[in-house]
C-alpha cells in the first residue's frame, strides 16, 4: 500500500509521499483514509488510550518533552503554552485553528480532509492534559470538504464514545463544537478567531493583555492550537516524546508539513525532517520538487507563507530551523514555499501579495488600513508603468509607518547587500500590516534594478490623486 | 411571518444549543440562513438577532465583515478563481481574463440567467495545484481554460454534483443527546473538569 517515493498520490491532491518518517501523513496512501474503520485499523484512538492510562500532568509532561512547535505560524512550543494557564480559573476551552489562508499553505485542509480522527484524538489528548472542557474546532468557510469529513469523523467518533460523556469508560468528559467561518484572512489569528467565534467581527484584541491562554474564549483561559500540531499528538502519545525528538533537531524536533508551490517541477505537499531539511533538498531533492521547471534558474522564493521576507538562491543551504532562519532574514511562518524562477517579474510577483494583505486588513489600525491601501496602489502604478523614482522612496516611507527602523531581509553577496535579522519593529495590533510591506520590502531591497527599469523615464512626479475640493 | 422554515428552526435551536454562549451561533446561523435562500436577507438578520439575543445591526455587524456572507442574490454558482501568488505565478490572470470572456461578465459579475457569479478570490489552501477556483467552495485543480469551458457546460446542464450556493457542508454534526456533555455559560462553571479534580487537581 506504500507508495512510492516521489509519487503524488490521486485523491490526495498535491500531497506527494517521500522518504521522510511520516507521522502525521500516514495514512494518506490509504483511499478511505479518513473513514473511522480505516483509522481503527491503523492504530488510531491508541494514543488517547495511553493518555487515559496516565495522569493529565504526565500527559502535558510527554508532550512538553517532545517540544512539539506550534505549526500555525509562531512556532511556539504547545506544552509550554499549555502551562500558561492561570490555575484555578474554571472553565478553559479549547480553539482548534482550521483557518488555513496564509498565502502558500496548503496543509491543514489536508489533514482535515484526509485524516479527520487524527485531529480528533489531538484534541481530545490536549483537552485530557490541560482540563479543557470544551473543544471547538474552528474550520475555514471556503473548505466545504473538510466541514463535511469532520462533521461525519465527528458523528462517528461520538457514536462510537471516543467523544462526549465519559470517554471510552473513563472519568474524562469534553465535547468537540464544529465551527466554520465566513471567509476573512485575518480571523486566522488566534485572537480575532476568539472574537469570531464569540459571534464578532474578526478583529484582533490586544496583546498583553488578551493572551488567549490567559484571557481567551469569554475571557476565560483558552489554548488555541493549528491543526498540525494537534494532528502530531496521537503519534507522540503512542510512541512517546523520546521517539519524537529522535527525529530532527533538538530545538526543531519531529517533521512538518511543507507546501512547494509555483516554478517548481513537482508542486506538492512533502512532509519533511524538521530542522535539518534544506530548501535546497525540499525544491531540488529528486524525491521532492525535483528542480525549478523547463531547468530554468531559481530567482527568489518565499520561504515560510506570503508574510515572510523573501529569500535568494544564496539562501538555499538553510535548513528549516528557526534559529537558522531567523538571523539570515526571515522566518519559517505556516510551512509554504513560493518559487520564482528567471522569467518572474518581480514587482508584480509582489504586488499579488501586498493587495492580498491590502484587501484583508481588517482596519482596526490606521497604519495597516491605510498604509496596506497605498502600498498596493503605489506598487500597481509602478507595474503598470505610471510610476516614477520618487515611488520607490515612497514605498519604503509608507512601510516605514508600520515597520518603523530596519526591515529584515536576506543577504545578496552580489550586490554587497548584508541580511537583516527577524523580527522587526511594528506599530500595528497583529501582523497583517507589517505582511503588507514585507514583499514591497523584499522586492525592492533583493531586486531594486527591475523597480528601477519599470519607473525609468517617468520623471514627472505621480501627483496623487485626492478628491478634495480647496 | 418566520423566516427560518421549522426544520431549520430547530436546527438553529441545536446549534445554539451547544455554546456556552448563544450569539457564538451567529456564523452558522448566517450560514444556514444563506443555505436556506441563498444569499443573507433583512428578515434572516432579524430572526438571527432574536434568536441569539441581540440586534439586527450588530448582525449586520458581523454578517457585512465576512466575504461568504451575500446580501444581494448571486448566481446559483459562484466561481471564485483564486489571484494571489502561487496562481498568479502560474497563470491565474490569464484564467481570469478568460473566464471573464466566457461567462461575459466582470469580474464581480452575474450572469443575466442567474447561473454564474465570477469572483477573483484570495489563497485557498490549493497553492500546488495552481492555478485553482472554487465553485461553491469546491475546489477545482490546475485549471486550463478548455477545462474552464468544461466545467461551465457541466454546471449549465447540472452535470455536476455541487450544490447550490448557500449549501456548504452537506454532512451535519450531530451529538446525541446521551453522549453530549452539554454548555454551560462560563460563569456556572467554578470548579476543575472531574478527570482533573481526580488526578489531584493542576
Ligand atoms: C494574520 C494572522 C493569520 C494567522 N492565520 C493562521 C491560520 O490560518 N492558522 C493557524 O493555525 N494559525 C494562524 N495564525 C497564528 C495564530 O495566531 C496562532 O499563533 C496559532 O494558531 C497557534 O497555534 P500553534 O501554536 O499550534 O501554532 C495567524 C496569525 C496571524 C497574525
Ligand atoms: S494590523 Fe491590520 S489586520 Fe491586524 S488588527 Fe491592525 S488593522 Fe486589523
Ligand atoms: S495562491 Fe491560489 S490557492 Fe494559494
Amino acid at each position: 500500500m506504500t507508495q512510492m517515493a516521489g509519487t503524488p498520490i490521486p485523491h490526495a491532491p498535491g500531497f506527494i509521499a517521500n522518504t521522510t518518517p511520516r507521522i502525521v501523513t500516514s495514512r494518506f496512501d490509504y483511499e478511505d483514509s479518513y473513514t473511522l474503520a480505516r483509522y481503527e485499523a491503523t492504530d488510531g484512538y491508541q494514543g488517547l488510550k495511553k493518555a487515559l492510562q496516565q495522569t493529565p500532568e504526565e500527559v502535558h509532561n510527554e508532550v512538553r518533552d517532545a517540544t512539539l512547535l506550534g505549526r500555525g505560524g509562531a512556532g511556539f512550543p504547545a506544552g509550554v503554552k499549555w502551562g500558561f494557564c492561570p490555575p484555578e480559573v474554571w472553565p478553559r476551552y479549547l480553539v482548534v485553528n482550521g483557518d488555513e489562508s496564509e498565502p502558500g499553505t496548503y496543509k491543514d485542509r489536508l489533514l482535515m480532509e484526509l485524516d479527520p480522527h487524527q485531529l480528533i484524538e489531538g484534541c481530545l489528548i490536549a483537552c485530557y492534559a490541560v482540563g479543557l472542557s470544551q473543544c471547538f474546532l474552528y474550520i475555514r468557510g471556503e473548505m466545504a470538504v473538510a466541514q463535511e469529513r469532520v462533521a461525519q469523523a465527528l458523528n462517528d467518533a461520538y457514536a462510537a464514545g471516543y467523544i462526549g460523556k465519559n470517554i471510552l469508560g473513563s472519568e474524562f468528559s469534553v465535547d468537540i463544537v464544529l465551527h466554520w467561518g465566513a471567509g476573512a484572512y485575518v480571523v486566522g489569528e488566534e485572537t480575532a478567531l476568539i472574537e469570531s467565534l464569540e459571534g464578532n467581527r474578526g478583529m484582533p484584541r490586544l496583546k498583553p493583555p488578551y493572551f488567549p491562554a490567559s484571557i481567551g474564549l469569554y475571557g476565560q483561559p483558552t489554548i488555541v492550537n493549528n491543526v498540525e500540531t494537534l494532528s502530531n499528538l496521537p503519534w507522540i502519545l503512542e510512541h512517546g516524546s523520546q521517539a519524537f525528538t529522535a527525529i530532527g533537531t533538538e530545538t526543531s524536533p519531529g517533521t512538518r508539513m511543507v507546501a512547494v508551490s509555483g516554478h517548481v517541477k513537482r508542486p506538492g505537499v512533502y512532509e519533511i525532517i524538521n530542522g535539518t531539511t534544506t530548501f535546497r533538498d525540499l525544491l531540488y531533492g529528486t524525491d521532492m520538487c525535483g528542480g525549478i521547471r523547463n531547468d530554468n534558474q531559481l530567482k527568489a522564493f518565499v520561504p515560510g507563507g506570503g508574510s515572510a521576507p523573501w529569500f535568494t538562491p544564496e539562501q538555499l543551504d538553510l535548513p528549516f530551523e528557526a534559529s537558522h532562519v531567523g538571523p539570515q532574514g526571515s522566518m519559517l511562518g505556516s510551512g509554504a514555499i513560493m518559487v520564482m524562477d528567471e522569467t518572474t517579474d518581480i514587482p508584480a510577483a509582489a504586488l499579488t501579495l501586498t493587495k492580498f494583505y491590502a484587501h484583508e486588513s481588517c482596519g482596526k489600525c490606521v497604519p495597516c488600513r491605510e498604509g496596506g491601501t497605498w502600498l498596493e496602489q503605489i506598487l500597481r502604478r509602478v507595474v503598470e508603468g505610471r510610476g516614477t523614482n520618487r515611488d520607490l522612496d515612497l514605498l519604503i516611507e509608507v512601510g516605514e509607518t508600520i515597520c518603523p527602523g530596519d526591515f529584515p531581509h536576506a543577504a545578496v553577496a552580489s550586490k554587497g547587500i548584508e541580511a537583516v535579522p527577524f523580527p522587526y519593529r511594528m506599530t500595528t495590533i497583529c501582523f497583517v500590516g507589517p505582511s503588507a510591506f514585507a514583499p514591497v520590502h523584499s522586492a525592492l531591497t533583493l531586486f531594486r534594478e527591475e523597480f528601477e527599469a519599470k519607473v525609468s523615464g517617468n520623471d514627472e512626479p505621480t501627483m496623487i490623486e485626492v478628491a478634495v475640493d480647496v | 411571518m418566520k423566516f427560518f422554515t421549522e426544520e431549520n428552526a430547530e436546527l438553529a435551536q441545536e446549534i445554539i444549543g451547544r455554546y456556552p454562549k448563544p450569539r457564538s451561533a451567529m456564523i452558522p446561523l448566517l450560514h444556514l440562513a444563506q443555505e436556506q435562500e441563498g444569499w443573507v436577507t433583512d428578515e434572516a438578520m432579524t430572526e438571527i438577532a432574536e434568536l441569539v439575543g441581540t440586534t439586527s445591526a450588530e448582525v449586520l455587524g458581523t454578517c457585512s465583515f465576512y466575504e461568504m456572507f451575500k446580501r444581494k442574490p448571486v448566481g446559483k454558482y459562484v466561481i471564485n478563481i483564486c489571484t494571489t501568488m502561487s496562481c498568479a505565478l502560474m497563470g491565474a490572470g490569464d484564467l481570469m481574463k478568460h473566464a471573464e470572456s466566457r461567462l461575459g461578465v466582470k469580474s464581480g459579475g452575474s450572469t443575466p440567467d442567474g447561473l454564474f457569479t465570477l469572483e477573483g478570490a484570495e489563497c485557498q489552501a490549493a497553492c500546488t495545484e495552481a492555478p485553482c477556483l472554487q465553485v461553491n467552495y469546491r475546489h477545482q485543480y490546475r485549471v486550463t481554460p478548455d477545462q474552464f469551458d468544461q466545467l461551465v457546460e457541466d454546471l449549465a446542464s447540472s452535470d455536476s454534483d455541487i450544490p447550490e450556493h448557500g449549501v456548504l457542508s452537506q454532512i451535519r454534526q450531530h451529538i446525541p443527546a446521551d453522549k453530549f456533555v452539554g454548555s454551560t455559560p462560563p460563569e456556572d462553571v467554578v470548579s476543575a473538569p472531574v478527570w482533573l479534580s481526580e488526578a489531584g487537581g493542576q
